[in-house]
């Protein structure tokens, strides 16, 4: 039971980074991105390989108690600036051009067909095998005994994703709250037009919200590797998860997107004694029809 | 001569087969402007729908209940219905976006069934032995698909009179002005909801009798035949060819698919072997990047959408 819970807050921390960037370019592009899962897979792979750079064939030292050693970390730090690029070339190529003259939904197909060509470049270029940040085994330290409510175990990197994603989350939390340029992507989330009489410059803000939500995605899908495989599907495997954790928050709500996760991530660790393993995505998408059917601005949306 | 005639016969059902699930798209996106990224998943329904109807009995799965053919087509025309009437009833009343999300998570639910429903789908292994019709009377070979292949061009034509018609109706016309304006639609009494789901549901059916007549012309079906890369074929299809016009819609799917083609010949000709995995996901990366060049130089497609439909309308 507890396991459960743990289990579905770990993947759920994931799901909840992914989100809150889905969320913000979702409401401050107005479209929904189909290529955000990309951007995740794309994170975990540039990555992979800045670190294969760092190490040049040598052994990775990990940090005790953790499986990794600073060179992930670095390699993270360098892949975040890329996952931004790429993000910010699909916007210039494709997005901003469609923007101009097209309807919202012309976006939402060019999104799905850059997701469609982003996945086959990261299988045409790293193949379809999985690959893993290091080969060291971590042994579940036992939190809690079996006979407390079925037991406890986890590992350390999982215990650093839950830290690393709350400090994550709340210093973006200050960043929209307290500084300038946050405060100019909430008012354009709000109300584009008139963001922009006050002086708020919107392709700035289009910008940040691209790097930002890139950047988000890049830190998911280094966890996402770390607690698991990486694999040229990571990112589309999580876009259901993410859309319906983006939804039951409410469109453009951070916290919402964070909280919306965690429930989406429980839904599916749940969905596994219930329907099995292999059903794991239809959790996500129960979380994701009950939301449309019963309130579709989400939990905490405002506007309908 | 007879292996290029072969060959020719083999891509055009293929090409045919896709043009009714385009043509289903047509009137759903072209038409009325409602956003279906779960095309795979619908034609998958109808195609194990139909599998399971006309499959001789298998103690091991539901069904093989070695009905006809055509009972087989009908009931995978029902059921895609079916399934497309519950999502849209569900999704079409919410945010244009929405259906898209709603449809994307539809096609991943099927395609998990599909993967895992041993005893509905068999599994990752597929359905086997789907009948091919007359294939004892005509003999397999060239002459079955020829034959085959005149079936399909039979049903893709009375479709096109059919979707060419409904188009050109009132009904019709009403689809186009709620996607304009469906303000305005709705203050001249037209009940948009009702409209979206009709559309809805009978462009899903297209799709489901498309899944239904790949299958009886392959012979089996497995999950990997309905990845979301045959939804964006689908897509493309329409984009390229030309959204709002059916005969658009036919020429996109024959279009498409034989850039598909050739390009694939292509790459396992140039290709070796140990590469042709890595070449594949090129291939894709270019379906992408011509969708993304049609959307931005030429968003009409090759034939656009006709302004006036109405038969008492004058033209320009």
């Amino acid at each position: 039971m507890l396991q459960l819970v743990a289990d579905g807050l770990i993947v759920g921390s994931v799901i909840s980074l992914g989100a809150v960037g889905l969320t913000l370019t979702y409401s401050l592009l107005r479209f929904a991105n189909f290529g955000h899962g990309e951007l995740l897979t794309w994170g975990a792979y540039l990555t992979l390989a800045f670190l294969g750079l760092l190490l040049a064939g040598a052994e990775m030292a990990p940090i005790e108690p953790f499986s990794f050693g600073w060179p992930l970390l670095v390699a993270l730090l360098l892949a975040l600036p890329a996952t931004a690029a790429i993000a910010l070339a699909v916007d210039w190529a494709l997005f901003r051009r469609l923007a101009r003259h097209g309807s919202a939904i012309t976006l939402v197909i060019a999104s799905f067909g850059a997701a469609l060509a982003l996945r086959n470049l990261v299988q045409f270029i790293w193949g379809t095998l999985p690959e893993y940040y290091t080969r060291e085994i971590q042994i579940a330290i036992r939190v809690l005994p079996r006979d407390v409510l079925g037991g406890l175990r986890i590992t350390p990197d999982q215990l650093l994703v839950l830290g690393l994603t709350a400090a994550v989350v709340v210093a973006l939390h200050l960043f929209l709250t307290y500084s300038t340029l946050g405060r100019a992507m909430r008012a354009t989330a709000m109300n584009p037009s008139l963001a922009r009489l006050a002086g708020a410059d919107v392709a700035k803000v289009a910008r940040a919200t691209w790097v930002i939500g890139a950047a988000l995605a890049c830190i998911a899908g280094v966890f996402a590797g770390l607690t698991g495989q990486i694999r040229p599907m990571l990112g589309f495997d999580l876009l259901l998860p993410l859309f319906a954790a983006a939804i039951l928050g409410g469109i453009g709500n951070v916290w919402g997107a964070v909280i919306g996760g965690l429930i989406v991530g429980l839904a599916e660790s749940f969905t596994v004694p219930l329907l099995g393993a292999e059903y794991r995505a239809a959790g996500s998408f129960a979380v994701l029809i009950a939301i449309l059917l019963l309130r579709p601005t989400g939990l905490f949306g405002a506007r309908a | 001569m007879e292996h290029v005639v072969s060959y020719i016969a083999f891509f055009l059902v293929f090409a045919s087969v896709f043009a009714v699930a385009t043509l289903g798209l047509n009137l759903q996106w072209g038409a009325t402007g409602l956003f279906n990224v779960g095309v795979a998943g619908f034609f998958a329904v109808g195609a194990y729908a139909s599998a399971i109807l006309t499959t001789p009995p298998d103690p091991e799965r539901l069904g093989g209940f070695a009905l006809p053919v055509v009972v087989g087509w009908l009931g995978a025309v029902a059921a895609s219905g079916l399934v497309a009437w519950a999502v849209g009833a569900a999704a079409l009343r919410l945010r244009h976006d929405y259906l898209a999300i709603t449809t994307f998570g539809v096609a991943v639910v099927i395609q998990l069934v599909a993967l895992n429903a041993q005893w509905i789908t068999g599994g990752p292994f597929g359905r086997q032995s789907i009948p091919r019709p007359f294939v004892e009377e005509i003999g397999a070979g060239f002459a079955w698909n020829l034959f085959y292949l005149a079936v399909v061009l039979a049903i893709l034509g009375a479709l096109y009179w059919a979707f060419e018609t409904l188009l050109r109706s009132p009904w019709g016309r009403v689809l186009r002005a709620i996607r304009e304006d469906e303000g305005a639609a709705e203050s001249l009494g037209k009940r948009a909801m009702a409209f979206r789901l009709q559309a809805f549901v009978l462009g899903c059916m297209a799709m489901g009798l498309a899944g239904a007549l790949y299958a009886h012309f392959v012979g089996f079906v497995a999950p990997e035949d309905f990845l979301p890369i045959l939804t964006f074929q689908v897509w493309v299809m329409l984009i390229i060819g030309g959204s709002g016009n059916n005969r658009g819609a036919i020429l996109g799917a024959y279009v498409v698919w034989a850039i598909w083609s050739v390009s694939g010949g292509l790459l396992r000709e140039i290709v070796p072997q140990a590469e042709q995995a890595r070449a594949a996901a090129l291939q894709v990366v270019l379906i992408g990047v011509l969708l993304a060049a049609i959307l931005l130089l030429r968003p009409r497609g090759l034939i656009g959408e006709e302004r006036v439909v109405s038969r008492h309308a004058g033209r320009e």
